[in-house]
């Protein structure tokens, strides 16, 4: 079972509720067959010779010599192995693996900086829609009007809540935005006769930030922060000069505080002649409240999988529209999606400032259907209600924990915040703490990011107070296991098909493959 | 933690001993306890030749990746090819069975603006 009957016993009395919340958060593991949470066999494994999961109809086309038809050395000798299993074997086999994952749509999922919201289903239903899902690229505008149209919709609807001018849909992830904003920083420069090496990044920048720089050849420069995890101006102002391409910034920034500098720090960076960028991971926490625009950014990106409910998952599909001011609209990729002056819409190549194609086609239409669709559902005052609830929900959450963890940074928080566990003395990190929240049905927070030792959580706005409740409890209770069995902890997860792997190993012997027994 | 005084330390945790020409260095126990169980280290080439500030590897853990700076000019003459093979004599013993290179240096001029043990611990307490 979850907690085991051992580890349950040394567990400190809690509310008969909690207890119930708390078996039923975690008690799945006890209806699963000891066989289970053995070492499952791969597909590859199962099976017989001569057992299939379909069955071919009779050939009603002619028969082709393939050796004829193909040249010899593309031909396999043998055939390749494939895995011999009925469908329900295959069915079986798809379906455990699936009870082994741990999902937002199963457990309360509080991972800092990654925003794992609730996807409604509602945007399931409508990317499904066969006018969106069953059309092709290729096809002509007149076919297509009514994506055309969601598009161009959407592109406004990002715009206005950039506060920015117009957006591309094209890029295919944030870093992909990330990119696609520099190289319009670079075109900008470029136009006007300027060559700026830098960007400048804080400290507690994502990493794909200067990632995205070294992918643009472009070198950049650490800005320090101050203790209260603000922008320190003076430094920014020391570093900032003529070379200076852009900034990039996040806000709020990766350890949860809105920096309230931000109109000060777009002055310095617009006074040297370069841009400011906005990471736009956080924009959960400012939807509707305020906007990057007003506060002088000329380039953003959004992550549709962080703000507007679209899927993580396996490193994509993604989308990262980037958002720009006046200045920057012409250097945007083509085609654009428009909306023509007779009300049709359609695709403008005419662009010739454009950097060009960042994507194929289109962008992550897909993913892009399920943003606008979240956006409608909730429309302008829903938004804005998100933003709220996701900050008011950090906040609850920071101020019930903060006595027995210490929260680094001063309150408010945004929509996240950080805590650094102490209980050095006990041996216990918080590596262990992640691990025993496992057990108690909750994901573990992000660790050891943006600060050393560190927790990050990120409730989001679609929890209930039950279940915030609930992890405040969890972490209470952790905390006690600590204070009078630091064993539970140590060795946490209890409840898992696995616990600890061997992560030194797997890194030293990496091995991916299988292969078959000879 | 005992930090030992025949060395200087870099602010991003390269340790750096010897008086003649030719200087050891390596990353200190704080580092490599920060960077947790570390898999793999990337070494320098025989006869390269750095600068201070140049890149002189890398040093992955199950954690993090980090690059390895020099502090001082000169070129590489030996590097601990046990690394290869066993990444984890680092974590075990960073001072010492962990080194990383030996530079060839004509002045080790710019050793001295390093930090010394007391101030390594300084700057350590202020990471926290």
């Amino acid at each position: 079972m979850a907690i085991s009957s051992e580890f349950a016993a040394k567990r400190p009395a809690t509310s008969s509720v909690r207890n119930a919340q708390l078996e039923e958060a975690t008690g799945r593991g006890s209806m699963i067959p000891e066989l289970q949470k053995k070492d499952h066999p791969l597909l590859f494994e199962n099976g017989a010779p001569g057992l299939c999961a379909t069955s071919l109809p009779t050939l009603d086309v002619p028969t082709t010599d393939i050796k004829a038809a193909l040249p010899i050395e593309t031909i396999r000798s043998t055939p390749t192995a494939l895995p011999e299993v009925g469908e329900l074997d295959v069915v079986r086999h798809y379906k455990r693996l699936s009870h082994r994952c741990f999902s937002v749509d199963e457990n309360f999922y509080p991972l800092g900086s990654c925003t794992m919201k609730y996807n409604p289903r509602i945007n399931e239903r409508v990317a499904a829609m066969p006018g969106f899902a069953h059309i092709h690229p290729y096809q002509f505008e007149s076919d297509v009007q009514g994506i055309l149209e969601l598009l161009y919709r959407l592109r406004c609807d990002l715009a206005e809540i950039a506060g920015l001018t117009e957006v591309t849909l094209q890029p295919a992830a944030g870093a992909h935005g990330e990119m696609t904003g520099l190289m319009i920083i670079e075109a900008y420069h470029v136009s006007r006769g300027e060559n700026r090496t830098n960007v400048l990044a804080p400290d507690s920048a994502h990493g794909t930030n200067p990632a995205s720089c070294a992918c643009c050849g472009k070198s950049t420069v650490s800005i320090a922060s101050m203790p209260d995890g603000r922008v320190d101006l003076s430094d920014l102002r020391s570093k900032v000069d003529e070379n200076t391409a852009a900034m990039m910034i996040t806000n709020p920034n990766t350890v949860g505080v809105f920096d309230d500098q931000i109109a000060e720090i777009a002055e310095i960076v617009h006074a040297k002649g370069a841009l400011l960028y906005l990471d736009g991971a956080n924009m959960n926490a400012i939807l509707g409240i305020t906007k990057p625009g007003d506060f002088g950014v000329d380039v953003m990106h959004y992550n549709t999988h962080k703000t507007f409910s679209t899927p993580h998952g396996g490193g994509g599909p993604g989308a990262g529209p980037v958002a720009v001011a006046e200045h920057l609209v012409k250097f945007l990729p083509k085609p654009q999606v428009v909306k023509h002056e007779d009300g049709t819409f359609g695709w403008d190549y005419h662009r010739h400032d454009s950097i060009g194609l960042v994507r194929s086609f289109y962008g992550q239409i897909g993913v892009l259907v399920r943003a606008y669709t979240y956006i409608r559902s909730l429309g302008r005052d829903g938004l804005r209600d998100v933003a709220e609830k996701a900050v008011l929900n950090a906040n609850y959450l920071a101020a019930r924990l903060k006595h027995r963890y210490k929260i680094p940074f001063p309150p408010p928080f945004a929509h996240e915040f950080i805590m650094v566990p102490e209980f050095e003395s006990a041996g216990v990190t918080q590596h262990d703490i992640a691990k025993r929240l496992i057990d108690y049905g909750i994901h573990p927070p992000t660790m050891s990011w943006p600060i050393h030792h560190c927790l990050m959580v990120e409730p989001t706005e679609t929890e209930s107070l039950a279940t915030l409740d609930h992890f405040v409890e969890a972490m209470l209770d952790i905390a006690d296991e600590i204070e009078n069995d630091p064993s539970i902890v140590k060795t946490a997860p209890h409840s898992m098909p696995v616990k600890r792997l061997d992560e030194v190993a797997a890194n030293r012997n990496l091995n991916v493959r299988w292969q078959a027994e000879s | 933690m005992s930090i030992p005084t025949d060395r200087k330390y870099c602010e991003t945790h390269e340790w750096f001993a010897g008086e003649d020409n030719t200087i050891t260095m390596g990353i200190s126990q704080f580092a490599a306890d920060e960077l947790t169980d570390i898999t793999y280290v990337e070494l320098p080439e025989i006869g390269k030749v750095v600068s201070v500030g140049d890149v002189v590897g890398e040093v992955e853990s199950v954690k993090a990746t980090s690059e390895i700076f020099s502090a001082v000019d000169g070129e590489i003459i030996e590097v601990n090819e046990a690394l290869a093979d066993h990444p984890e004599l680092i974590n075990d013993d960073a001072f010492d069975k962990g080194w990383i290179a030996k530079i060839k240096v004509s002045s080790t001029a710019s050793l001295e603006s390093l930090m010394d043990a007391e101030q390594y611990k300084t700057f350590m307490a202020g990471t926290h």
